[in-house]
């Protein structure tokens, strides 16, 4: 079964975690039951190692990652994924990830999921050298170190943008995991997949928020909800797939809302946030585009360039071409939930971030729109999951066999 | 005030409150003007609350970025008034800027920057050698920003050549044959910085190894085009002037800043080094965080007005340039108006992400 892989390919990669050797004999390796106890128990240790480590913590997106891979929160994965049907479920094999370039954390999610459906891993980090990069690598040797059992399953690379090394890991993928978006998925698609692999693609998406005004007002705790909202949006610069570009305000208490909530998020934002002097040149731009473009926008009045709030009088499908982010946000007052149809019958549109009651937005999905793929509470829109973009990342990686 | 008013105004003449009085009346006009004519720039203006009557001084009329006009076409004229279109000189695969100028813009481009180079230069026209290659200007009707500024200049030439042929390699005999015959004369040269340093800086140094000299001691050089691609090489304005005197004696340097969407109000960099705005256009550094005018000495993000711009709603113009003003109505060379320095380029954002992009989009 051994496959025999192009040396001189191999060569080029740096190989983070394991070597050239464990990738050529990854199609060897036996592939584990979905939530094995042995995955298990080297993910708690990771854990374990992530929450001691003083540099982690520092990063919260490296504590929050350490927080989801503990016993505790994988045994709740484990209820909802592992099927209790009786019918054996284990991985398709070798499974081969493309991390995000400019996120530094999604990798280790990526390689989790992989790990708990049951496959061998090779994840492409990003090439920037982000130190969260670092230290979960770190954290997943040390693991290693006591957890042998688990290293033909882990490997953790680096390289350039090279076809070379895409076709030759493509070749042995059983499944190919992109994220990046668009031009990173036309780009891996140039590399042929063997007839039965399958492969998950994350395409750029765009997402949104909707806010009930007499919900938000009747809060207590208005300064947690700028914190959850500067989560969603300020820290990862307003440019995740998750995070919403458009504030859809509800209710009969709009204007009030609306002053309460901006001036809790202006507070948080110059106290937080790193501004880059390009920053407020982009937003002007952004909005002298979408005005030229769209009459009766409005641009809010404003103190300083942190938050650009542009109004729009109607949501249109072209809209969300005239995104922009590190807070630039449209703000759209609703009447009707069916207004946003144009915008949420996209395909890019991912996920409803909300304030209020979530079935305000049900009629909305139920009328067959073809984009929105989370419906989540605000603060969570970043919450990792193995249902990602509408895909069952569990079923795209495992194989059922049938057993009767 | 109409422009042919304005041009007849000396350019360094107003002190900063007539100055004021001139621009305020001036660019609220251009603002109306383009705002009827324009109806992208109408949409703009509502979009940001415009409201003309509320306007004090001309630092209270909104900037666009210059990025918009890689985006947009933005024009104040109909198509058939179109009698040129300039565009930003960007490499392969960047979007440029395109400029659409009708017969008026057009004239009082090169009657303003005339006033302006005149004040440097003296009126009257002089030998000129063109430190750069014929081929930049061919097409005549599609203007790259090198193309333009040659031909903005061109018309202090009296007699003109090119130092540089096609393959940007400098023809020594005929520049020793023009210094030959002017050299009893003033001469001017012209070119961008960059092409100045790499093919004929450079050269002159080769040859001058080899015992081959050049006199230029009677040439007044004006360059611009800005620094950037000198940063790499380490060459400071100052040294760049130190150099081309041991290499040529060539001591009258001028850089000057410029920028295709306001052609004709450029910036002159005078005796003392400052670069000077003249009563024609202005500089405004604003805070980036806000946009507020910078005080005297702080560093913020370049504004651009000018009061050329009738056939493209340009007279308001946010760059991506940084800057500082040094002082206003006394620079010790004697000329009114603020003078100021450049500092490079904004830096393109750094931020995080799901997508990856690979093309960086916002450099030019």
């Amino acid at each position: 079964m051994r496959k025999d892989l192009n040396p001189d390919v191999l060569k080029r990669v740096t190989y983070l975690t394991g070597s050239a050797e464990m990738a050529a004999g990854l199609c060897d390796t036996p592939a584990k039951m979905v939530f094995d106890e042995s995955v298990i128990d080297f993910l708690d240790d990771v854990s374990k190692v992530l929450m001691k480590a003083p540099e982690a913590k520092g990063y919260p997106d490296v504590v929050t990652f350490g927080f989801w891979i503990r016993r505790g929160s994988v045994l709740k994965l484990a209820e909802r994924f592992k099927g209790r049907d009786g019918q054996p479920r284990l991985g398709r094999g070798t499974a081969f990830h493309i991390a995000p370039s400019n996120v530094p954390v999604n990798f280790a999610y990526s390689m989790v999921c992989g790990l708990l459906t049951g496959n061998g891993n090779i994840v492409r980090v990003p090439f920037k050298d982000f130190p969260q990069v670092r230290i979960i690598i770190d954290a997943f040797d040390q693991a290693l170190a006591r957890h042998r059992g688990m290293k033909p399953y882990i490997l953790f690379v680096r390289y350039e943008r090279d076809k070379d090394v895409n076709d030759l890991f493509s070749s042995i993928a059983d499944t190919r995991v992109v994220w990046g978006g668009d031009e990173t998925v036309a780009e891996l698609r140039k590399s042929p997949l063997p007839p039965r692999s399958g492969e998950i693609t994350f395409a750029d998406r765009y997402s949104l928020a909707v806010i009930d005004s007499d919900f938000y007002m009747a809060m207590e705790d208005e300064s947690h909800v700028a914190e959850d909202f500067y989560n969603d949006t300020f820290l990862s610069d307003q440019n995740a797939c998750t995070s919403p570009r458009l504030i859809v305000w509800t209710g009969n208490k709009i204007a009030e809302a609306k002053k309460l909530f901006w001036d809790e998020e202006h507070k948080l934002v110059e106290r937080k946030y790193a501004f880059q002097a390009i920053q407020g040149v982009n937003k002007l731009t952004k909005s002298c585009l979408v005005a030229a473009a769209i009459s009766g926008v409005k641009v809010e009045e404003h103190r300083d360039n942190l938050i650009i709030r542009v109004s729009v009088p109607e949501i249109t499908g072209t809209l969300m071409d005239y995104r922009d982010n590190s807070g630039y946000f449209y703000e759209y007052d609703c009447k009707n939930i069916m207004d946003l149809a144009p915008l949420c019958d996209d395909k890019r549109c991912q996920t409803i971030g909300y304030i209020g009651e979530r079935e305000a937005v049900l009629p909305l999905i139920q009328s067959g729109v073809k984009g929105i793929d989370r419906v989540v509470p605000m603060g969570k829109t970043m919450d990792f999951d193995l249902i990602w973009d509408g895909y069952d990342l569990s079923a795209f990686l495992s194989r059922t066999v049938v057993f009767v | 005030m109409t422009y042919e008013e304005i041009i007849n105004i000396l350019p360094y003449s107003l002190d900063i409150n007539a100055k004021e009085k001139l621009l305020t009346d001036r660019l609220l006009n251009l603002t109306k003007l383009h705002r009827e004519k324009c109806p992208e720039y109408a949409r703009m203006l509502a979009a940001l609350n415009f409201d003309a009557d509320k306007v004090t001084s001309y630092k209270d009329i909104p900037f666009l970025p210059v990025r918009l006009f890689k985006e947009l076409e933005l024009k104040s004229v109909e198509s058939k008034e179109i009698v040129k279109t300039m565009t930003s000189s960007g490499t392969t695969g960047q979007a440029v800027s395109r400029i659409y100028l009708d017969r008026a813009t057009a004239s009082n481009q090169q009657k303003t920057m005339v006033k302006i180079v005149s004040d440097f230069t003296g009126s009257g026209r002089m030998p000129m050698m063109i430190i750069d290659c014929p081929s930049v200007i061919k097409d005549r009707t599609m203007f790259s920003a090198r193309g333009a500024g040659i031909l903005g200049f061109s018309v202090f030439g009296a007699k003109k050549i090119y130092a540089l042929d096609d393959d940007m390699n400098l023809d020594v005999a005929e520049v020793k044959k023009f210094l030959e015959t002017y050299k009893d004369q003033k001469i001017l040269l012209f070119g961008f910085t960059f092409m100045i340093w790499q093919h004929f800086y450079k050269e002159l140094l080769r040859l001058k190894e080899d015992g081959i000299t050049f006199d230029f001691s009677n040439g007044i050089l004006i360059h611009g085009g800005g620094w950037k691609k000198l940063v790499s090489e380490a060459v400071s304005p100052k040294e760049f002037h130190e150099r081309m005197k041991d290499v040529c004696g060539l001591e009258h340097i001028h850089d000057y800043y410029g920028m295709v969407e306001q052609t004709g109000c450029i910036y002159m960099e005078c005796e003392c080094g400052h670069l000077h705005a003249s009563i024609f256009s202005d500089v405004i550094i604003r805070r980036p965080r806000d946009f507020s005018e910078a005080n005297i000495g702080e560093t913020g993000i370049i504004q651009v007005v000018s009061t050329i711009p009738e056939s493209y709603p340009g007279h308001s113009l946010l760059t991506e340039d940084e800057g500082v003003v040094l002082g206003v109505d006394d620079c010790p060379c004697g000329r009114k108006g603020k003078y100021f320095k450049i500092n490079g380029r904004l830096r393109n954002a750094e931020i995080r992400g799901c997508s990856d992009t690979y093309a960086e989009r916002f450099k030019s």
